[in-house]
Parts: C-alpha cells; sequence; structure tokens
C-alpha cells in the first residue's frame, strides 16, 4: 500500500501549483481553472485521510466538494459571460473601473 | 436518522422549498396574480413562525444536535437565525425601488436572497465542518450572482467578477484548512475535534490546518489583510445588495467563526489567539485609516465595516463570557445601525449609483431635518457613543478584551474609535453645517419604515439594554458551556 504521507505531499503540490496560477495569470478562465485545482487538491488531501481512516466521513466530503465545484463553475462562468459582454475580454486587469 | 430528526430542518426546508417556488413562478401563471415581494416577505414570515415552533418542540437545548450530529437547534442558532431573517426582510423592503427602476426580474432576484438567507441558516446551525462549510458556500455562491445583479452595469460585473475570484480562492483555501483538521483528528464533527484534540499536543500539520482556516473565515468577514475585496464589491455591488453582505453575510460569518474556534478549538487558544489578535488590530488600523480619505460613501462605510469586523475579532480573540456576549450584541447592534444608514443612502438616490458621494449628504438637515436625525444616530452608533447601542456592543468587546488580557488590543481599539468618529462626523458635518443643493430626498413607504424601525431600535436598546443583554447571555450559554466542558476535558 503506498503510504499516506506520499498523496499528502502530491496534493500540496499541486495547491501550490494552483495558488501560483491564481497569482501570476491574467486570464479569467485560467484564474479558474488554477482555483479548481487547488479544489481538487484538496479533495485529494480528503480522500488520502480517509483511505488512512478506512472512514467514510471523508469519502462524502469530496463527494460534496465536487458538486459545490461544480455549481461554482456555472456561476463563475456566467459572470465571465457577463463580464465579456462589458469587455470583449476577460482578462482579468482590465476590470479596472474601481480602485483605491 | 429518524423521521425526528426532520423537525430540526423544518425552516430550512420550507425556506428551500419557497425559494424554489419563487424560481419557477415566473413560468407558471402566478406572475401576474401577486407581486414577488409579498411572496417573499409571507416566505419570511412562515419560516420564521415554523423556527420558533421548532424551537420549542425541540426539548433539552443542549442535545439538540440532529443528523448524526451536524445540525444544532440551540439557542446561539435561533438567536443569529432571526436576525438573519430581520436582515432579509428589510433589505427585501429596500430593494423594491430598486428592482422597479432597473426592471430585472423580480422573481430571481427573491429566490436568491431566499437560498442565500437558507445558507446562513445552515451555518448558524452547523456543528460540523462539513454542514459550515456547505452553508458558507451556499451563501457565497448566492452572494456572487446577486453583486452582479445590475448586469448592464459595468460596475456590477466587475464587482461581481472580483468577489467571485477572491471568495472562490478563500473557500479553496478554507477547505485546505478543514481537511488538515480532518487528518489530525479524524473528524469534521466540532465537539469530536475538541475531544480529539485534548490528547494530541500541537504539531505543525494542525496549526497549519487552523491558520488556513482562519484565513478562509477571515476572508468572509472582510479582516485586514483578506479585505481587498471590500470596497471595490461594496462599491460596484446594488446598493441593497450591499448592506445584505456588510449585515447579514457578516454575521454569519461571526457566528460560524464563534461556533468554530468556541467549541472546537478552545483547547489550543494559545496557539491561535496571537494571530488573531494581530489581524483584529491589523483590521481597524487600516479599515478606519483608509477611511478618512474616501469620498464615496459606500467605500466607506466599506473600510469602516473592516475595522467593525477588528472590534468583532476581539471577542473571539479573548476567549471568554464577555467576548462571546460581546460578539452576539455587537453583530445585533451593527445590523441596526448598518442597515438605517443604507436605507438613508438609498433616499438619497438621484441617479442609478444613489447618493453615494459624502457632498450629496450636503445641507439634509434643511430639507428633512428627521432623516438627517436618524443618520447622525447611526453614524453614533457605529462610533459608539454612548446613548446609542453601539456603545454597549464595543463596551462588552473591550471590557471582554481587558479582562482576557489584551489589554494593548483595546487600547488600540480605543484609539482607532476616535480616530473613527472623524469620518463619521464628516458626514455629519456635510449634513448640518453645510449648504444644501436642489436634490430633494425621495424616500418611498418602505424605506422610511426602516430607518424609522432602525433609529428607535438604535435608541431603545442604547438606552435600556437589560432586555438584550439577557437575551444575548441566554444564547450565548450553550455555546460557552460546551466550550467550558470541552477545555475542562483538556485539563
Amino acid at each position: 500500500m503506498i503510504p499516506t504521507h506520499y498523496f499528502l505531499i502530491l496534493s500540496a503540490v499541486l495547491f501550490s501549483i494552483g495558488v501560483c496560477g491564481v497569482l501570476t495569470r491574467k486570464n479569467g478562465i485560467t484564474i479558474f481553472m488554477s482555483i479548481e485545482l487547488m479544489v481538487n487538491a484538496v479533495n485529494l488531501t480528503f480522500l488520502a485521510y480517509a483511505r488512512q481512516f478506512h472512514q467514510l466521513h471523508g469519502l462524502i466530503f469530496v463527494f460534496f466538494v465536487m458538486a459545490i465545484a461544480a455549481a461554482e463553475a456555472a456561476v463563475g462562468l456566467a459572470i465571465f459571460i457577463s463580464l465579456f459582454h462589458h469587455k470583449e475580454t476577460i482578462d482579468v486587469d482590465e476590470a479596472n473601473l474601481m480602485h483605491w | 436518522m429518524s423521521l425526528n430528526d426532520l423537525i430540526f430542518l423544518l425552516p430550512e426546508i420550507i425556506l428551500a422549498t419557497g425559494a424554489s417556488l419563487l424560481l419557477i413562478a415566473p413560468v407558471t401563471g402566478l406572475r401576474d396574480s401577486i407581486s414577488a415581494k409579498w411572496a417573499m416577505i409571507a416566505l419570511l414570515i412562515i419560516t420564521a413562525g415554523s423556527l420558533l415552533a421548532c424551537s420549542w418542540a425541540v426539548p433539552g437545548m443542549e442535545q439538540t444536535a440532529g443528523f448524526a450530529r451536524m445540525f444544532a437547534l440551540d439557542a446561539f442558532s435561533i438567536f443569529f437565525k432571526l436576525l438573519f431573517l430581520f436582515v432579509v426582510a428589510i433589505v427585501v423592503l429596500l430593494s423594491d425601488d430598486f428592482l422597479r427602476e432597473s426592471r430585472y426580474s423580480t422573481w430571481e432576484y427573491y429566490s436568491l436572497l431566499g437560498f442565500a438567507l437558507c445558507g446562513m441558516m445552515f451555518m448558524a446551525s452547523g456543528v460540523h465542518l462539513a454542514t459550515i462549510y456547505i452553508g458558507l458556500e451556499l451563501l457565497s455562491l448566492s452572494s456572487y450572482i446577486l453583486a452582479g445583479y445590475y448586469k448592464n452595469e459595468q460596475k456590477s460585473t466587475e464587482a461581481a467578477m472580483k468577489y467571485f475570484v477572491l471568495g472562490a480562492v478563500s473557500s479553496a483555501i478554507l477547505l485546505y484548512g478543514i481537511s488538515l483538521i480532518y487528518g489530525v483528528c479524524g473528524t469534521l464533527n466540532l465537539l469530536d475535534i475538541a475531544r480529539a484534540l485534548s490528547t494530541v499536543v500541537s504539531n505543525d500539520a494542525l496549526m497549519f490546518g487552523v491558520i488556513l482556516l482562519a484565513c478562509g473565515l477571515c476572508f468572509k468577514i472582510a479582516a485586514a489583510p483578506f479585505h481587498v475585496w471590500t470596497p471595490d464589491v461594496y462599491e460596484g455591488a446594488p446598493t441593497p445588495i450591499t448592506a445584505f453582505l456588510s449585515t447579514g453575510s457578516k454575521a454569519a460569518a461571526f457566528a460560524i467563526f464563534v461556533r468554530i474556534f468556541y467549541v472546537a478549538l478552545p483547547g489550543f487558544h494559545l496557539d491561535w489567539s496571537m494571530v488573531l489578535a494581530t489581524v483584529a488590530a491589523l483590521s481597524m488600523i487600516v479599515g478606519n485609516l483608509a477611511a478618512i480619505t474616501q469620498e464615496s460613501v459606500k467605500r466607506l462605510l466599506a473600510y469602516s465595516s473592516i475595522a467593525h469586523a477588528g472590534y468583532v475579532l476581539m471577542g473571539i480573540v479573548a476567549m471568554n463570557v464577555m467576548g462571546l456576549r460581546g460578539v452576539l450584541v455587537y453583530s445585533f447592534v451593527y445590523v441596526f445601525a448598518n442597515l438605517g444608514i443604507w436605507s438613508i443612502v438609498l433616499m438619497m438616490k438621484r441617479h442609478e449609483y444613489a447618493g453615494e458621494k459624502v457632498s450629496d449628504f450636503e445641507g439634509l438637515h434643511s430639507r428633512s431635518p428627521f432623516w438627517a436625525f436618524s443618520m447622525f444616530v447611526f453614524l453614533l452608533s457605529l462610533g459608539g457613543i454612548p446613548p446609542t447601542a453601539g456603545f454597549i456592543g464595543k463596551y462588552f468587546l473591550f471590557y471582554a478584551a481587558v479582562q482576557a488580557g489584551f489589554g494593548w488590543l483595546a487600547i488600540i481599539a480605543v484609539l482607532m474609535s476616535a480616530v473613527s468618529m472623524f469620518y463619521y462626523l464628516r458626514i455629519v458635518v456635510a449634513m448640518y453645517l453645510r449648504d444644501g443643493k436642489e436634490a430633494d430626498v425621495t424616500a418611498s413607504g418602505a424605506l422610511k419604515f426602516v430607518a424609522a424601525v432602525c433609529v428607535v431600535a438604535t435608541i431603545v436598546f442604547g438606552v435600556v439594554p437589560n432586555d438584550l443583554i439577557d437575551q444575548v447571555s441566554s444564547s450565548a450559554k450553550g455555546l460557552h458551556n460546551k466550550g467550558a466542558v470541552t477545555r475542562n476535558a483538556t485539563r
């Protein structure tokens, strides 16, 4: 059996890649993909622990997280489409009507 | 789980069903026969009634954790749920004019508001991190859409986009924190976490998880290093939704913040209290100093709400009875003062983005003295000046901080309250000492009603706070006893 900490390291790496993507990318959809990567990294953590504990809690939580991520995708894409209507771009740096 | 458990959820079931019906009402024949506003208000009243009925029907308030101990109907959650119902009812009244002028569908709007309320009620009752997380997401996803509801206005869309991106990132961070806590404790139930932690010595994974969890929660309450979204979202969102975000959604975040830290993590108070104390100090300083230079009332109030998040955090840091009561009292009085201010701002409305400059308030006293006086009372309450309710809230929080040995934090809070009076008084000076422009106040009956209710409540709870304090003490008791039990077990 593969030890749990292998999964944990992998998920920490995936989460960090997601964070870097959010911080450095400018395209709205790419940022959104990075956020999804972060959420899925968390799912992997839950699954690794659930396997270690032989528990259902963690597994079921992952289903909820996946459902919520899907709902988030629907809302997020709708907001980006709405932004595209105004700006003809989804570059988040272009959304600069309001600042300090 | 048995069928009896359903009684715990009855108000939420009614609310969710009602919100779904509001969503499909436009495609049925209902559209013309009743107005969405009254349907929504009726739904809120039924929900409140069923909530009270359920709270009487569920005996023994301590063991009220239904659904495999995921959902509690204790005094603490009932206090917050009634507060949320009140906030949403007021927001419905505030939204009327906005919806009529903007000509967007009212049914979807109220339906989303209903789902947001449902999420908040789950947050108030959640005693399991899964319930809390799902309630939080239901609230957040509805709020993202509502913030962008003014979709022909670029500002509103921009606000929704910023809120969505930052909100989704913070949710992911919060979730990572939850997963690490699960890994250390092997459970997601708050009481079980406290029990599991009583045998664990502090370790890195746990600390990391708690810090990530706190980061996610601080984003939701708009505390300082995580506050950057607040001014933009508050400015861009339709004003009634800004009122909702700054009162209801914030109070819900405080509810879960308190529940998680008081019930699940009291044993690690020493580890996280300094971190949160720093966040609280930073919020008070950044929020109050940044508010001074704002010209837009919406942005000014956004920065002041960041500062208020800092004051409330003091109550969580203090981790004593006074602090817990302080959080509840403050959430309560803050709701009245803030909703009152937003109703006055909506009265000043002249064009689509309403009376939002401080200069728009010039000469309000000569045009409508009563509303100028109301605004004055609300601003005093936010500043925490004695005859108003805001003073009671601040008194509890400051006292709690001193009692818990965070004297330096209380000193910062007092100094920053003095700074906050400076920018609140800027509005007062504009209202009373400057000459007005031609624009007059166009107040509908609903707005007048809201402002009058809020001003009466702000003064009454300030002059005779005994009932409020009694109520809050009994609501807080259950939660704190639970915390005390687990703390004793730790020793």
